[in-house]
């Protein structure tokens, strides 16, 4: 039993070893297919927030379109793209919007939704949640 | 004590199916309800706190776990609380079927544990929480007749540090759990507290370690240490799961489980099977 237990062991190892390798060549703005993808996903994302009773309230007095081309901006920098992130800073951004933890992770369920729709992969989806994990901090209870 | 169990199962499910669960966090994010009742993975527990609310929230859950192995077959229910993502409060019921042997052993579990740190994937460093879990044996004698200091209650303590790593390992997200345990138990508690050959707390670590193939599948291993205070031979137990989270109002797992050598008897392993449904 031992035994089957460590060839459990040593197969989620190997799986793991096996994904850690072909990552490191090109940066997350190319796996994904650049602007073109990052425009889709800014879409999508902006169309799961307006089908949203709760979170659409946060953008009632949004500039959607400064918000298009600034979100667009901001994740083509970060995931390592040809861009200079040129708004606010998060802090900025959201503070007096009083944003909660739930809230939060409400809108990052819809991110995750917008990159489904955009067919990014599971992994590319991590990455780039992973991207903007310090962020967080920046956005809450402001 | 099996009836009552297969009736929680069948409340779970229906539960699970019409509730309107609290949904501050993301999805799997809780982890699940470990043996005992306390939110964690299936043998360990968690700095996780049991539900899915989040600072602003309150949640419930029931869940079922049995585990049947050679020559035995425990059947666990019971239901856990969790208060702002801070504080969870937890109930549990153990029935212990001797199936070779016959007879049964049964014990209540209270839980409670705080979040002292963190957030399992937001902060710098892992979530940690210090738990507890009083067990109360129904009947003694078993304890007694296998050689038990105390053959009626005991209380372990717990300090759990859990993190998920977003895309850790070529993308997948990865969590972790270590947990240190001060106990007397032998078995759980199911065979009383302390013994001839030891009499006194010690401290066992567990382990968990996971990766999330998707957003609702999961697939890892866990590792709990156990004192043999009755000089029977007690073992360190392992377990091998894949976990289903398909929405925030249920999840199912299977695992492989490694219970060794239980009052004398070796070689006890067997099939897990757990599901957790959450109310609100």
């Amino acid at each position: 039993m031992v035994t089957k237990l460590h060839l459990g062991v040593i197969a989620l190892l190997l799986f793991l070893a096996g994904c850690q390798s072909n990552t490191a060549s090109s940066s997350l703005y190319e796996q994904i297919g650049g602007q073109q993808t990052i425009d889709r996903i800014v879409d999508n994302f902006i169309r799961q927030i307006e089908y949203d009773p709760h979170i659409i309230e946060f953008f009632l007095e949004s500039d959607i379109d400064r918000f298009r081309s600034k979100l667009s901006e901001h994740i083509c920098a970060f995931s390592g793209g040809p861009c200079v992130y040129s708004g606010d800073s998060m802090q900025d951004v959201h503070a007096g919007m009083h944003i909660t933890e739930s809230d939060f992770n409400r809108t990052v369920d819809l991110l995750i939704d917008a990159m489904t729709e955009a067919g990014l992969s599971h992994p590319q989806q991590n990455k780039m949640l992973a991207l903007f994990v310090p962020m967080r901090r920046q956005m809450i209870y402001r | 004590m099996k009836k009552l169990g297969l009736v929680s199962l069948a409340v779970t499910c229906l539960l699970a199916d019409y509730a309107l669960a609290g949904e501050g966090k993301l999805l799997a994010t809780p982890g699940l309800t470990q043996i005992e009742g306390s939110g964690g993975g299936g043998l360990v527990p968690w700095a996780t706190i049991a539900g899915y609310d989040s600072r602003e929230q309150t949640s419930a859950s029931v869940f079922s776990t049995s585990v049947s192995v050679d020559d035995y077959r425990l059947s666990a229910w019971g239901a856990n609380i969790g208060l702002y993502d801070r504080v969870e409060l937890s109930v549990a019921r153990h029935t212990f079927d001797l199936t070779s042997l016959g007879g049964d052993i049964s014990q209540t579990i209270v839980g409670a544990k705080v979040r002292l740190y963190g957030d399992v994937i937001y902060s710098d460093w892992p979530q940690l929480a210090l738990g507890v879990q009083h067990k109360q044996l129904s009947d003694g004698s078993v304890a007694r007749l296998v050689g038990a200091n105390n053959s009626s209650q005991g209380t372990d303590w717990y300090l759990s540090a859990t993190k998920i790593h977003l895309g850790a390992a070529g993308g997948y997200n990865l969590v972790w759990n270590l947990t240190a345990r001060a106990t007397k138990a032998n078995q759980m508690g199911l065979l009383g507290y302390g013994g001839s050959h030891d009499d006194d707390y010690a401290i066992m670590l567990e382990g968990s370690a996971g990766v999330l193939l998707s957003r609702s599948l999961v697939l890892g291993i866990e590792y709990r240490q156990k004192p043999d205070n009755l000089g029977l031979g007690e073992q360190d137990w392992y377990d091998a799961f894949i976990s289903y989270l398909p929405n925030k109002h249920v999840n199912i797992t299977a695992a492989w489980a490694d219970l060794g050598s239980i009052a004398g008897v070796r070689g006890q392993r067997g099939l897990y099977l757990s599901i957790t449904g959450y109310l609100w």
